[in-house]
């Protein structure tokens, strides 16, 4: 029966079939995961994994070539070398960048180059607009897309269209890695955040992500739970593992650790990895750092001793 | 115009084929065959240890309280305390025999002739307010001791216990100048003396449960706390000391079953309070028959939690997990008895199979610890004979992996599936970290074996639909309903049963009512 059903058909009532989540347990359990008392070997070997897991990150008006050599420098070596902290998953910038990341880090990197695309942060441009931005960031070396849904064509009810166009973007990614921006913030409820998350990964996303990073609240505890939730009902379903990147508002160590908790109580071993969990942030990483040196040294360093991205 | 309607046309091909079958992004990870699509909840990054430092003192011998000072019993008789997370002996605990309830009960009269019945609300108030935040001073130290006495989580006694134990004499507090108000157009007066007995569940809470309304009302009160578990029970007594609470006022008898049988049956107690089994509820019940003593009872549960298949069902497996991994299971309003609508049964029993295998079982003064240690030997040898019943007559068993302590009382979380309403799994109380699953077809036969038993304590309901727990609550015949919620508690709402589950109720304006006489 489901097979007579034209596609739009179907959209129209995915609402009916995607779970419902319940608001207050929810924000229950995700304050549950901020309680794990993470000390000693288990904070820092939390810490670096949160290091190999940053997406570090520049998306300003005015980032010049000279800015991302600087973050691209800083994926690479975070801190100096007897601290023994691995290279951050990758850099993300605007796709006028791309290529000047891809020349700094070269070919063989362990350092990856995402670049934000179809029209970030809002969205609101043509669709031919958006591939034709997404095949050049491809094109320039990026090795992930992050692309934003439509997020009018969402709250409007047209889930095909929001569908339509994450498939038609992952079309021209060709070998890049496609991650879905929700923006959970201008979603609002849990309930939406669970059917566009549902939306992206039928529609071929690797990574859902939360936010833009320009609109607040941007990713949440309880906005990432709804997410991981997302996956593991479609692993479940399909066999397939979709990654997570929760992005902006992550500023500290201790909260880096608490989604770190929340991966690894939800969803287990197999995503506690950067092929499979992504932190999107920019100025977090020399908090992690900070911490990483505490814990090795025995005492802080100021924020002067921790070189800028 | 031309490309473009390329482009849609082009689309639509793609999402055709999308929509019936997700895209697998084939070069990140591969499609997982149906038989290895686990989760695997391994050591890829444990915790380290993360123990409570322990700051507390306990002493060597407690001593009964009573007139507002530490007395020896007049037999001399003392028991050992343990640690059921260690099996190491903490304390001594004065016996309290016969005779001492007797003190107790004739300081606790003349405390309430003399000085409590008569003092104006707004100053019981005052104490019941300093009580309060002495215990919110204090909570730390009252978490690790009800922790290392009781065996529960340091988690729960810090985040649970202790801010519910201020909450209830804050709540209290504000209403003894306001008991006019509380009953309009009646006149509220105390009873006298109650006689107070406590399980070891919730120690400090239940104490707090009981003797908060009491005070507040005008009440005096002779309090045993359970055999096990008295120690905060005696810090709360040098709590009352210092807010300077009057002699006699509260008086602290522990000891065993022998020392609650004295209370219940001393001539001038004018109320009996008890929480605990519904085997000892029938028996107290019997001997204050006709004896004036006024009774509220809160006894044992055998809780539904019912899933509807539209429910949010991630969320509703953290309620089935605080419903019954809560306090090991020690709770009376547990929701022991899962039902969970056909169609969701296979994904409800896969996703709570999954949850248990993160709870983390051991040490109760580690802050991350989960499931604590079973309060006694007694109680786990009881768990044990249920669980083996359990498979007996045909249930299959499913248990974390988790690795257990040498040494204490523990049991793994458990759930047993191909239960049937006529195992004793389903129908005794188990009063452990054992569920027993089972499945209904439709709401009303979910309500109909829901109310099939003796018991009636507690229940849940998890549905996204709101006129469905509408009509669903109010066929449920149980004291309290959670709707998309389990366990949550607050002073101003009233707590009791139904049935076997006893009578009466604690908390909020309805729970006064048990310690006033209305004229």
């Amino acid at each position: 029966m489901t097979q007579l059903l034209s596609g739009s058909a179907r959209f129209r009532s995915i609402r009916a079939t995607v779970p419902t989540v319940d608001q207050v347990t929810v924000e229950d359990r995700a304050a549950a995961f901020t309680r794990r008392s993470i000390k000693t070997s288990a904070k820092l070997a939390g810490l670096k994994m949160v290091v190999s897991m940053m997406d570090l990150t520049t998306l300003e008006g005015k980032d010049t070539p000279g800015k991302v050599a600087y973050l691209c420098r800083k994926a690479l070596h975070p801190i100096e070398s007897r601290y023994d902290t691995p290279p951050c998953a990758a850099v993300c910038v605007y796709p006028n960048m791309v290529r000047h990341a891809r020349r700094f880090l070269g070919d063989l990197s362990p350092v990856k180059v995402a670049s934000v695309a179809t029209g970030f942060p809002s969205g609101q441009y043509a669709l031919r607009t958006k591939l034709e931005e997404t095949r050049r960031a491809a094109g320039d070396g990026a090795d992930e897309i992050d692309m934003v849904i439509d997020r009018g064509a969402f709250l409007s009810g047209d889930f095909q269209k929001v569908s339509d166009e994450i498939a038609a973007v992952k079309e021209v990614c060709g070998a890049a890695h496609l991650k879905v921006i929700l923006e959970t913030g201008e979603l609002v409820t849990y309930d939406n955040v669970r059917l566009a998350s549902q939306i992206a990964m039928e529609a071929g996303a690797d990574f859902i992500k939360t936010s833009t990073g320009k609109v607040q609240p941007a990713a949440t505890m309880p906005v990432t739970l709804v997410m991981l939730e997302a996956i593991r009902d479609y692993f479940f379903a399909t066999g397939i593992r979709i990654g997570m990147k929760p992005a902006g508002g992550i500023r500290t160590a201790k909260q880096s650790l608490a989604y770190l908790v929340m991966v690894k109580e939800t969803l287990g071993d197999d995503w506690l990895s950067p092929g499979l969990f992504r932190l999107g942030a920019s100025t977090l990483l020399n908090d992690v750092l900070m911490q990483i040196v505490k814990t090795v040294d025995g005492n802080y360093q100021s924020a002067d001793y921790f070189s800028l991205p | 115009m031309t490309m473009k309607s390329k482009a849609t046309a082009k689309l639509k091909v793609r999402r055709a084929v999308a929509v019936l079958k997700p895209v697998a992004p084939a070069h990140v990870q591969p499609v997982i065959a149906d038989r290895d699509r686990r989760l695997k909840f391994g050591d890829k990054w444990d915790y380290t240890p993360a123990p409570e430092t322990v700051p507390v003192k306990i002493a060597p011998r407690y001593e009964l309280f009573i007139d507002g000072k530490f007395t020896a019993p007049q037999a001399g008789k003392y028991f050992d305390s343990i640690n059921p997370a260690t099996e190491e002996k903490l304390c001594e605990i004065a016996n309290g025999g016969a005779e001492d309830v007797d003190r107790a009960v004739k300081a606790a009269r003349r405390a309430y002739e003399t000085v409590w019945s008569k003092m104006p609300g707004r100053e019981r108030g005052k104490y019941l307010f300093r009580v309060a935040r002495l215990v919110q001073e204090r909570a730390r130290e009252l978490a690790i001791l009800e922790t290392m006495d009781g065996g529960k989580p340091i988690k729960e006694s810090r985040d649970f216990d202790m801010p519910t134990v201020a909450a209830h004499f804050f709540h209290h507090g504000g209403w003894a100048d306001k008991l006019q108000y509380a009953f309009p157009g009646r006149t509220p007066r105390p009873l006298g003396v109650a006689g107070q007995i406590i399980p070891w569940n919730f120690p400090l809470l239940m104490a707090a449960w009981k003797i908060a309304p009491a005070l507040a009302c005008g009440n005096t009160v002779v309090l045993k706390p359970s055999k096990t578990t008295s120690i905060t029970a005696l810090h709360l007594a040098a709590i009352f000391q210092e807010a300077g609470l009057p002699d006699g006022v509260v008086n602290i008898v522990t000891g065993t079953a022998e020392t609650g049988r004295a209370i219940y049956h001393h001539p001038d107690v004018n109320k009996i309070a008890f929480t605990g089994s519904t085997e000892v509820g029938k028996i107290i019940a019997q001997a204050c028959a006709g004896t004036g003593k006024r009774l509220t009872l809160e006894l044992g549960g055998k809780a539904a939690n019912i899933i509807l298949e539209d429910a949010p069902l991630n969320q509703a497996v953290e309620g089935i997990v605080s419903g019954i991994y809560f306090n090991q299971g020690h709770v009376c309003c547990a929701g022991s008895r899962l039902f969970v609508q056909e169609g969701v049964f296979g994904t409800v029993v896969r996703k709570l199979r999954d949850r248990i295998q993160t709870l983390r079982v051991g040490n109760p003064l580690d802050k991350n610890t989960d499931i604590g240690a079973i309060n006694s030997s007694a109680q786990l040898e009881k768990i044990r004979e249920l669980v083996q019943c359990g498979i007996d007559e045909g249930a299959e068993v499913e248990q974390s992996s988790c690795t257990l302590p040498a040494k204490g009382y523990w049991f793994r979380p458990t759930f047993l599936t191909n239960v049937t309403m006529s195992h004793r799994v389903a129908r005794e109380e188990i009063f452990g970290p054992v569920l027993s699953v089972m499945s209904f077809r439709t709401p009303e036969e979910a309500i109909e074996r829901a109310n099939n038993t003796p018991y009636g304590l507690s229940a849940g309901v998890w549905t996204d639909k709101g006129s469905k727990i509408f009509k669903m609550v109010n066929q449920l015949r149980a004291g309290v309903v959670w709707a998309n919620s389990y366990n949550k508690f607050d002073p101003a709402s009233p707590f009791g049963g139904y049935k076997e589950s006893g009578f009466g109720r604690e908390g909020g304006v309805q729970g006064l009512a048990g310690y006033v006489n209305l004229s």
